[in-house]
């Protein structure tokens, strides 16, 4: 593993050929730390990182960073989620320094869901710089040593560098682009939307395939359960750029209401027990939105636990 | 055919109803009418396609900004008809005659001294 | 053109009631085109407040005139000679107009008739969209003539983000997604090998960012 350029535990069990397990927790809406601790505590057996999601749907809640610094005290490596859409870069710069001062090493950068989806409709936002252009500075912070002014960093971030990936998202023709322009940028792991829609899945794989892209950046598939039928029409139905086919909202609708649950829990364990299978896919990033409990089950029906010991 | 019609209805002739501006409405009001109306042709007839659905929505715009200054916005309406409906000409002079009646003088007539007609009409 | 739409007139009467004599001053430029602040709208807009006013029992004044232009001091200076009649000036330029009235014409209160919105287009009558920011920094020459700084509600550099769905933005079916756009016409072009240029991070300064900004050209200086 001579090849690993930072301290991060995900990117080890990459470069060692392990397929790698994340998942999320979403940070309160208050400033009980308890919280993210318990969820954190619920997965990390079965999980290699965690990300902690930065104000997801534009919603208020407890910063990522001190989420990601909670998580590091309890020995469990965090993966900082950091948008685009709230802070300039100023601040991006800054909290990536904050972050590094804690030895978090990995992020994932993002333009985040746009304010008025959230609990500030008439908020300002940023974009100062775009996602992309906050993997080129992460990448620039840590392999130059250099600010995006170009004085030099004392003691430079050494982070494992994310981007998000949504396969489904039109136009369909440009997705692939797209994630070759972030893995131009500098993207060395990506961990895409939530996969219902394998075929169109398998079809992203094999165009980035064709592409070499999957030797140059570690995909994880995203999945998430669904906990319901509801859940699943509203997914197809509200979320930009959700991708669930019809047979996925009639299979959840075909069990009665107080089997959806596991038959959600099935569907994610049988999505990813095909795309382990997929050439190029390194790893699998696990959503159970609000279900954190139910990652366990997940990550062991799927024979991805116990997860590898690296030091 | 001798059909009478209301009195207190002054008759303004415009080529097409189209012709009705906004500022046409206002004005009227301002300078006293308790109400107006403007009779174009059946929509999908207009001799130049569109102009009574224009007068349509101007009719639309001074009612809700009559209503908003406190004139208010039911002194207007638009009504359509043929050329050759004398009958329902007079029946529409008379509902309009009923609902000003109803709603009284221009409100503004109270505190200024100026008289003027009781209403202007369209056609 | 400026793109600009009237105040709801209760916002209006408000904003002038504590006046009574009143010169409302439209702009024969951008507000013109928009329906929003010319001679027409003048008109009608003055005719509402009298018959208001009137209604209440008050004796409020109210003129009207309608300039060139309200971004240009001589046209301003057209009613210099009369501008001490009026308790204050409802002008429906759009907020350029309004300022450099007031600037004009210190010591006479300057309120404004429109909410002034955007640059932008008539993509036909009673449909204005926005163009252009004033970035100070044009970059449409890499987008295939669409600017992802006024058309993207995330200004995305390297766009679309993931919630373009179906050619639409995230924000709203209504909307066009600038980077579908963006795509489309690098497509038609024959460009699409372009979209994979990464995007410089931009220098926001002459942009809002900078501070309020001048243009100043010797060249054409007198």
């Amino acid at each position: 593993m001579s090849d690993v350029k930072t301290p991060s535990k995900l990117e080890k069990v990459l470069a060692s050929g392990h397929q790698a397990v994340t998942s999320e927790c979403g940070p309160p809406r208050g400033s009980d730390a308890g919280e993210i601790r318990n969820k954190a505590e619920m997965i990390r057996d079965h999980v290699d990182a965690v990300n902690i999601t930065d104000n997801q749907t534009s919603v208020t809640r407890l910063c990522s960073l001190a989420s990601c610094i909670h998580l590091k005290s309890m020995g469990i490596e965090p993966v900082l989620q950091m948008v685009v859409r709230d802070r300039n870069r100023i601040a991006l710069q800054s909290d990536i320094l904050g972050a590094a001062s804690f030895d978090i090493c990995n992020i994932l950068c993002l333009s985040g869901d746009h304010q008025a989806f959230g609990d500030n409709a008439q908020g300002q936002n940023v974009f100062d710089i775009d996602s992309m252009q906050l993997i080129q500075t992460v990448r620039r912070m840590r392999d130059e040593g250099r600010f995006l002014g170009g004085d030099e960093i004392h003691r430079p971030p050494r982070m494992f560098v994310g981007a998000a990936a949504n396969p489904f998202a039109d136009p369909f023709e440009i997705r692939v682009p797209r994630l070759a322009k972030k893995v131009a940028a500098g993207a060395e792991f990506i961990q895409t939307q939530c996969i219902y829609n394998l075929e169109k899945f398998e079809q992203w794989m094999a165009q980035a395939r064709d592409r070499g892209l999957h030797e140059k950046v570690a995909i994880l598939a995203g999945v998430t359960p669904l906990k319901s039928a509801g859940m699943a029409k509203y997914m197809k139905n509200r979320v930009p750029g959700m991708d669930v086919p019809d047979e996925v909202v009639k299979r959840m609708s075909g069990v009665a209401k107080e089997k959806q649950a596991q038959e959600g829990i099935d569907i994610c364990v049988e999505t990813i027990q095909r795309l382990k299978e997929v050439e190029g896919v390194r790893g699998f990033h696990v959503m159970a939105i609000e279900w954190e409990q139910k990652v366990p089950e997940i990550v062991e029906r799927s024979g991805l636990h116990p997860r590898p010991e690296l030091d | 055919m001798r059909l009478q019609y209301p009195g207190s209805v002054r008759i303004v002739s415009v080529p097409c109803t189209g012709k009705v501006d906004l500022i046409h409405i206002m004005r009227a009001f301002e300078k006293g009418a308790d109400g107006v109306y403007v009779l174009g042709c059946m929509e999908g007839e207009c001799r130049y396609e569109s102009g009574n659905l224009r007068a349509r929505k101007r009719v639309d715009k001074a009612r809700d900004l009559l209503e908003r200054i406190g004139i208010g916005g039911e002194r207007v309406a638009m009504y359509n008809l043929s050329s050759s409906e004398a009958p329902r000409f007079v029946a529409y002079a008379r509902e309009m005659t009923e609902r000003i009646k109803k709603l009284g003088p221009n409100p503004i007539k109270a505190t200024s001294k100026k008289h003027k007609a009781a209403g202007a009409g369209a056609a | 053109m400026i793109v600009a739409k009237p105040k709801p007139v209760e916002e209006v009467i408000e904003s002038v009631s504590g006046f009574d004599r009143i010169l409302l001053v439209g702009c024969n430029e951008c507000v013109t085109v928009c329906e929003a602040g010319g001679r027409k709208e003048v008109g009608v807009l003055a005719s509402a407040l009298r018959m208001h006013f009137m209604n209440q029992g008050r004796n409020v004044q109210i003129d009207e005139v309608t300039l060139e232009r309200q971004c240009d001091r001589e046209y301003l200076e057209e009613i210099r000679n009369r501008i001490d009649q009026y308790g204050a000036v409802l002008s429906l330029a759009c907020g350029v107009g309004v300022q450099f009235m007031a600037e004009t014409y210190f010591q006479t209160p300057v309120l404004p008739g429109v909410d002034t919105c955007f640059m932008g287009v008539t993509e036909e009558r009673g449909l204005w969209s926005e163009r252009c920011q004033g970035c100070g920094q044009c970059v449409l020459a890499r987008t295939g003539g669409i600017c992802p700084v006024s058309r993207c509600a995330k200004r995305l550099f390297n766009g679309p983000c993931g919630g373009s769905t179906r050619g639409k933005c995230e924000l709203s079916k209504d909307l066009e997604c600038a980077w579908q756009l963006i795509i489309d016409r690098l497509t038609e072009l024959g460009r699409l090998d372009d979209y994979e240029e990464l995007a410089p991070i931009k220098d926001w300064s002459t942009e809002r960012a900078g501070g309020p900004r001048r243009v100043e050209r010797e060249d054409v200086r007198q």
